[in-house]
């Protein structure tokens, strides 16, 4: 289809727009190796304590740590994503531009932050992974369909991750001040994807509460997926359980916005 | 005809905190019942001072705003409502705003307007081509956008706006800040697109020469609502203007009285300057002053189209 054609561009033009920035890109290759091997320690104390904490052993918290050091940018867990441009446009009226175009906002910004967190995911997040790997012990799969099983439970967490993001971004339509909802998704991001702890480490109730929200699609999957602690189709259907209500919510979301929507500026 | 617009208003509802929790609403009336239509071919100037609703107006056209009421038209389409349909019909450029991909080389933002578009590979690049040669974007396709200056952005805006081979082209300020060469090419441009392709335009800026060189009709908004519509050489009528008749006398003599058609407004020894309604020949007044005074010489000044309108913003406001 045509439309394919359009959104296979914008999303190569979102990957090569993340590639010019080579400076960013190195120094975030930094950060996360340095971020790793400090979760990893911090880690290996905690399960020297807690052998066995949340039903992960040693190796296994070492890799749930780079994992998430890996796909930390991928999934802009803290916001910094698509949605951060989007937000931008429509506080500064920039949005018209997109408005008056033949195109879907959503589909428009999706491909628009899959290419940046495809770029990301080989431009951010091998190198800290390979590093982990190298210098650690982890629990990594030796077949290759649990590989590409993983991959896929990766590319649905992207999904679920544009549309949380995309929602909070669409508030900017409602409210002037882009900060609060920055700040709340932030927080939320840090803590529910589970990039501070494994979120089977929680305690009950609070731990089965968090493995249902959407956030747990994005880190907390792709890892029990790659570890093998959970079947890739049991995975994939709460993934895309939560995608397809995301983006629905974005959708009506998107048309009330338009609806009534105030172009700001001249 | 193929714009046409008929008692479209806009309301905004502006909300202002005036203290803790406590919220005024009040109702901005940024276009207040405008109608006008426009032909198809037609090239059309859009003037007002800031804030008069030239933007909202063309934000409505476009449909991404949607009138408070009224009846808008484009091609036969409610913008609001099919926006997406009405798309592939028009081209707009908002000057201070930019369609193209801010971090990538120009090419790739048009490349995206092949797709979005769907423009059939060889006009595409027939369209492209003419683009390039005549606004001059040769060396720049490889260049970031972030990189060009805001003339050659905003040539490459222009060019992004016409791919598609639109019926209609909106400008909102596309000569803002730029130099004067670069407001001769974009102009020129305009002409030509106008004159060759029959693109209808509709041309809004703070700049009266790209208006006295591109447009035979101007429509003047103020506080939302039209003060003039007919073509510029009107304006000046319309704007009570007056042309000046400067006299040279033989030798000093005081003011010259000629009743009320005419009046002195400057003497400065035996030259002196009659002021008089820019509707009206010369000729009667030239024969009278000849007839009763010592004349030498004489020449006829024209109105500056700039001063006719600031009268023009000046009197609705004080109005
Ligand atoms: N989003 C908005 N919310 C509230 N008021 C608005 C909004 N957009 C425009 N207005 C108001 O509507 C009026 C018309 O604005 P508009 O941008 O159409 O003016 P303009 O003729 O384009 O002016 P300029 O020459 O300064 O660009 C102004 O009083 C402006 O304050
Ligand atoms: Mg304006």
């Amino acid at each position: 289809m045509g439309s394919g054609r359009l959104y296979a561009a914008v999303a190569a033009g979102g990957f090569r727009r993340y590639a010019t920035y080579r400076a960013a890109t190195a120094a975030g290759v930094f950060t996360n190796t340095v971020f790793g091997i400090i979760l990893v320690y911090t880690y290996l104390a905690l399960w020297d304590e807690r052998p066995h904490l949340g039903g992960y052993d040693q190796t296994q918290a070492v890799t749930y740590a780079w994992l998430g050091q890996a796909l930390y940018s991928t999934l802009a867990i803290q916001g910094g994503g698509a949605e951060k441009d989007l937000m931008a446009r429509i506080r500064t009226g920039e949005i018209a531009v997109d408005l008056y175009r033949p195109a879907d906002l959503q589909l428009w910004w999706l491909a628009s932050d899959l290419g940046r967190a495809v770029f990301q995911m080989l431009g951010r997040g091998v190198i800290p992974f390979t590093f982990g790997a190298l210098f650690f012990s982890m629990a990594l799969p030796q077949d290759i369909t649990t590989w590409v099983a993983f991959l896929v439970a990766v590319a649905l967490a992207m999904i679920v991750s544009f549309g949380i993001r995309y929602l909070a971004a669409l508030m900017m339509f409602w409210l002037m001040d882009d900060r609060g909802v920055t700040q709340t998704m932030m927080i939320l991001g840090i803590f529910c994807s589970g990039m501070t702890l494994p979120l089977n480490a929680f305690p009950d109730p609070f731990g089965d509460i968090v493995q249902s929200l959407p956030w747990a699609a994005q880190l907390q999957m792709p890892a029990n997926v790659l570890m093998g602690e959970v079947s890739p189709w049991h995975a994939y259907a709460f993934q895309a359980g939560w995608a397809v209500v995301l983006l629905a919510a974005g959708r009506l979301l998107q048309s009330a916005a338009t609806r009534r929507v105030v172009v700001q500026g001249g | 005809m193929f714009i046409e617009v008929d008692g479209v208003e806009k309301v905004f509802d502006v909300r202002r905190k005036t203290g803790f929790l406590k919220r005024e609403r009040r109702q901005v009336r940024a276009v207040d019942s405008i109608s006008f239509t426009v032909a198809r071919g037609e090239m059309v100037g859009y003037i007002g001072p800031n804030g008069a609703g030239k933007s909202t107006t063309i934000k409505m056209l476009t449909g991404i705003l949607t009138p408070s009421g009224g009846r808008l038209r484009v091609a036969g389409i409610d913008p609001s409502r099919e926006r997406t349909r009405l798309a592939h019909r028009i081209g707009v450029v908002f000057g201070q705003r930019t369609t193209l991909w801010w971090d990538l080389p120009l090419i790739d933002s048009y490349r995206l307007m092949h797709r979005m578009y769907r423009i059939p590979d060889d006009r595409y690049r027939e369209n492209l081509d003419r683009c390039v040669e005549l606004l001059e974007l040769g060396g720049l396709l490889e260049v970031p956008v972030r990189q060009l200056s805001l003339g050659q952005r905003m040539r490459g805006d222009i060019a992004a706006a016409l791919l598609h081979d639109p019926e209609v082209l909106y400008l909102d300020e596309p000569t803002i800040g730029l130099d004067v060469i670069s407001k001769a090419k974009v102009r020129e441009f305009l002409r030509e697109l106008n004159g060759e392709r029959g693109t209808t335009v509709l041309l809004t800026t703070h700049d009266l020469q790209d208006i006295e060189q591109l447009c035979s009709r101007v429509m003047v908004i103020d506080h939302g609502r039209m003060v003039y519509d007919g073509a510029l050489a009107g304006l000046h009528e319309a704007g009570g203007s007056e042309r000046i008749l400067v006299v040279d006398l033989e030798r000093e003599l005081p003011p010259i009285e000629v009743g009320s058609a005419a009046r002195v407004v400057k003497v400065e020894g035996p030259r002196q300057w009659l002021a008089f309604p820019a509707g009206e020949s010369a000729a009667g007044l030239v024969a009278r002053v000849a007839a009763e005074y010592p004349l030498v010489d004489l020449s006829v000044r024209e109105p500056d189209i700039e001063a006719v309108i600031a009268r023009m913003y000046a009197e609705k406001a004080t109005a």
